[in-house]
């Protein structure tokens, strides 16, 4: 059988803002069969969206194919008009981009969005075309399937949205659908059940899809074949099993070897067990908008929160997004004054808003945010953005500062000449180093990372995560670590803590994470994290995926469990009603839970 | 989202199912309100403002009304007849009051009531204003539309030169050509907009033709560049990458899936422009001798005519703010976020 879609030596170039041609993709050539779910795996950079977007003859501003052939379905794309390339796309190739809120138009309600391409193509009248889409958000488990299309975006969570998008694409049941990323803004637990019914209606309908991805290990459960591409070319292709298993090209070993990060934490020497905590955050209670009368804010983030950090030693937070973690190290910073509670460094309270506390107090913790780009200001140099808390915290001038610099920029391995460069000069990688020597100026005695790898491509990140565990050791300083992903926390950190909408549920050591008992949303969360292995999605069990569709987070009523509504344990009555216990486990963890240690083994075990 | 429920007390988002329509109607009724009250308020303000600002203005009234070999005890007697002795807070509340109902005052230069004269030249600005916006308004949309449609073409590029130039050229200058083309050389219209009555449609054509053209010049190449900067605006976000990928044509794209996002700020163009039309067209009023409000106030800042400089000014404040009020209330409708929370 003819292949339904063949590449031949494509080349793509983009102009770069001084106006110069650079090649984006470079002589690249594969086939799609039909039926077969093929996967553009690289990083950012690696040409793969664009190259996804050229089968549907579409590229983005700036951007301009200059050469080479694509065949679909026996059709030269490249030599079609615009109006035959309207036709094509919507109709034979359907696209899934990456960011479903960005990509449903605001101002019209979702049902008119998703049967909008049967209606510009006429493959069937209006009224069929909306039966269709309800048939497909049954399919895709969407809640409410005949009303759901009545709601606007802004209504819809992100999960249900890229579900949506999907819908939208298999209206008009395209020849080719082309999936760009369609999970990685999702949360694990979401991303999960999103993947499965993504699957199920690839495989009943034999879509032929292509599969964009920088995820190994989501790509393991959706493809067939594996195109690994790197800077506009091609790597390597083979078969998604000899990929994982025998791997031929060297980055694609570095790929597989980064997406299962080793362990870098340096456990605590035992000494300091027992020295007293450098930061203890204590029933703190934070959030946003205007306090009631007893000073609680109208949208509590942080509810009777309580940890402590041991010195030279790391705490993970991990979470999904909106839990709360970067508004706990808002307020471990002062940048967000809890309401309640209190934050201790070295044992003595610490004012709650920054503006009142002293500069030893400031220069002691210390921050590193996820976007390395825009933590930097783009207008001054590295070595004057190093200089300045060399200055204000230990009061270095002229020479003293230069050295001071040379040695910090030496720290996170980068070389003294980067002091003259600018932020947009240097690669993300780069500038996160920088972000991180900025915090290191100030000799502090914990940095708060704020999601400092999730913004960086897997090998870059991995590279960050070695610095990291590095300088702790040759430092001895404390991190607070937080991060939505379990990989990298498990990678760097001695005790982790997983928060859900704002209450710790689950904390212990590292290790305690891989025995059993298991809180039953750590249970949920490690379960969702793709394993690299085909496979692995078929064989998560149903049970805890019916829950986790539930959907999003809710903050609980007072002390109740905000897990409630998707806990495939809960005990209805009580679980919502009453102030959840904190529970100490054998293993050596705490859980904030309302069952036994007993019930969870039990119930876990089934 | 976050632009809101600062001032409500919010429930939980994922209670919202349940609850009916009731509650998004109330906080969209809520909004509309605060909206309005906002604009009430800064008329408040903004009669503050007037009044301090005319009161600061040197020179004394009654001094300038009786002229040099006046008495003081004359000017002792006009300025109490003018309340002008009183403190200014008192005169204030008594302008404020007298404003509210309706009454602002006489006229200091010939002691006719600021409300008759401000009538007598209501209605031709209004005219004006109306004629200029009813035939700017639609050929700015237009052609902002069109030329963000076809960014680059051959119409965009012409569009782009042609407003940039319109912008450029001072108003008195087209009006002093339109005036020597079309009324001295080739005698299409008069030079002079203003008559009794009108009686026919060729008459109203022939009176406002130049006055119009002129207005709408600026008028046109302001409003459509602003449009045409909103739509390109929105052409870039990524749902239309998406309505592109999905088969939609050019057409499609813009009236669909561009425009109902674009209600916000072309409104706030439009409300812009338009407010200029009251009190910003005295060049047009003085060249082709109509008169309209603008005037009106020119006149009465030379001869010191508070009253009626303060009712002018409060005329052509209330009208913007009006303006802008709408566009912000057209904004919030048209955006589905704050209709349905």
């Amino acid at each position: 059988m003819a292949p339904l879609v063949k590449v031949e030596n494509l080349h793509v170039t983009a102009r770069d803002d001084c106006g110069r041609n650079l090649a984006i993709v470079k002589d690249v050539s594969f086939t799609v069969e039909p039926g077969e779910v093929v996967a553009l795996i690289g990083e950012s950079g690696s040409g793969k969206t664009t190259i996804a977007l050229s089968l549907m003859g579409y590229t983005r501003a700036g951007s301009r194919i200059v050469g080479g052939n694509i065949t679909f379905d026996g059709r030269e794309v490249l030599a079609m008009s615009q109006r035959e390339l309207a036709s094509l796309r919507g109709r034979d190739i359907a696209y899934v981009p990456q960011s479903a809120a960005a990509s449903f138009n605001p101002a019209r309600p979702l049902l008119k969005q998703v049967i909008e391409s049967s209606q510009i193509h006429r493959v069937m009248p209006l009224a069929a075309a909306e039966a269709k889409a309800v048939a497909l958000f049954r399919e895709l488990v969407l809640p409410n399937p005949e009303k759901v299309g009545e709601r606007y975006p802004h209504q819809v969570s992100g999960g249900q949205l890229q579900r949506l998008l999907a819908a939208m694409a298999l209206v008009t049941e395209p020849k080719l659908v082309i999936f760009d990323e369609p999970t990685t803004a999702l949360d694990v637990t979401t991303q999960i059940e999103v993947l499965r019914v993504f699957k199920k209606a690839i495989k009943e309908r034999g879509t032929t899809a292509v599969y964009v991805s920088h995820d190994l290990a989501v790509v393991a459960q959706m493809a067939d074949r594996i195109i690994v591409l790197r800077e506009g070319s091609i790597r390597e292709v083979d078969a998604t099993g000899l990929i994982l298993s025998s791997p031929k090209n060297d980055y694609t070993k570095s790929l597989l070897a980064a997406a299962e990060p080793q362990v870098r934490a340096a456990a605590p020497a035992t000494t300091q067990q027992t020295a007293p905590p450098v930061l203890e955050v204590r029933s703190v209670i934070a959030g946003y908008g205007t306090a009631d009368r007893d000073g609680i804010p109208a949208v509590p983030v942080l509810r009777d929160f309580s940890l402590a950090i041991k010195p030279g030693s790391t705490l993970g937070v991990i979470g999904e997004s909106g839990c709360g973690k970067s508004t706990l190290a808002r307020v471990i910073a002062g940048l967000l004054p809890a309401a309640r509670g209190e934050v201790k460094l070295h044992g003595m309270p610490l004012p709650r808003s920054a503006a009142e506390r002293t500069r030893e107090q400031l220069r002691r913790i210390q921050i590193v945010f996820q976007m390395a780009d825009t933590a930097l200001n783009p207008a001054r140099p590295i070595g004057r953005i190093l200089g300045r808390p060399l200055e204000f915290y230990h009061g270095f001038f002229g020479d003293k500062r230069r050295r001071r610099v040379a040695e910090l920029l030496d720290m996170v391995r980068l070389p003294a000449t980067m002091a003259e460069r600018y932020p947009s000069e240097i690669s993300g990688g780069q500038k996160q180093r920088v972000n991180l020597a900025r915090a290191l100026a100030a000799e502090p005695s914990l940095i708060l990372c704020d999601e400092v790898t999730s913004a960086l491509d897997t090998v870059v990140g991995a590279a960050i995560l070695d610095l990291l565990a590095e300088l702790q050791r040759e430092l001895g300083v404390a991190y607070l670590f937080i991060s939505h992903d379990l990989s990298t926390v498990k990678a760097v950190c001695d005790e982790v803590m997983i928060l859900y909408a704002g209450q710790m549920m689950e904390h212990g050591s590292r290790g305690a994470l891989h025995q059993r008992p298991l809180h039953p949303y750590s249970d949920l969360l490690i379960s969702s994290v793709p394993e690299l292995r085909q496979g692995w999605l078929d064989g998560i069990s149903d049970k805890c995926l019916k829950e986790a569709a539930v959907g999003a987070a809710r903050s609980g009523r007072g002390e109740a469990c905000s897990f409630f509504e998707r806990c495939p344990v809960r005990i209805p009555g009580r679980c919502d009603v009453e102030p959840t216990p904190l529970r100490h486990l054998s293993k050596g963890a705490d859980i904030r839970c309302q069952r036994t240690e007993e019930e969870l083994v039990e119930l876990t075990a089934q | 989202m976050t632009v809101v429920t600062a001032s409500s007390e919010g429930p939980p988002r994922a209670s919202e199912r349940g609850t009916g329509t009731a509650d998004m109607k109330t906080a969209l009724v809520g909004l509309l309100a605060s909206r309005i009250a906002i604009a009430f308020l800064t008329l408040g303000f903004v009669s503050v403002a007037v009044f301090v600002g005319t009161e600061i203005l040197p020179g004394d009234v009654a001094a300038a009304v009786l002229g040099q070999n006046a008495t003081p005890e004359a000017v002792a007697g006009l300025r109490h007849a003018l309340h002008l002795d009183q403190p200014a807070y008192m005169r204030y509340f008594l302008w404020l009051v007298g404003l509210l109902s309706g009454d602002p005052g006489r006229s200091l230069v010939n002691n006719l009531p600021v409300a008759g004269l401000i009538a007598s030249r209501l209605p031709n600005s209004l005219m004006l204003a109306g004629v200029t916006a009813a035939v700017s308004v639609p050929i700015a949309l237009t052609l902002g539309i069109a030329s963000a449609i076809w960014r680059g073409s051959l119409l965009d590029r012409v569009a782009n030169l042609l407003t940039m130039s319109v912008v450029a050229v001072p108003e008195f200058l087209v009006a002093t050509l339109c005036v020597i083309i079309f009324a001295v050389h080739l005698r299409w219209f008069p030079a002079l907009s203003y008559a009794d009555r009108i009686v026919s449609f060729a008459q109203f054509f022939r009176l406002f033709a130049l006055p119009v053209f002129t207005l709408s010049c600026v008028m046109i190449a302001q409003m459509m560049r602003l449009t045409r900067a909103a739509v390109v605006d929105t052409l870039r976000s990524p749902y239309i990458e998406m309505a592109v990928l999905k088969g939609a044509r050019p057409m499609r794209i813009v009236l669909t899936h561009a425009l109902p996002n674009t209600i916000g700020p072309i409104a706030n163009a439009v409300a812009l422009s338009l407010s200029y039309l009251l009190g910003g067209t005295i060049i047009v009023e003085i060249i082709f001798n109509y008169p309209g409000l603008a005037r009106l106030l020119v006149d009465a800042v030379s001869t010191r005519d508070m009253p009626l400089v303060q009712a002018c000014v409060m005329m052509f404040c209330s009208a913007y703010l009006f303006l802008v009020m709408l566009a912000d209330i057209a904004g919030i409708l048209s955006n589905p976020r704050l209709r349905y929370r």
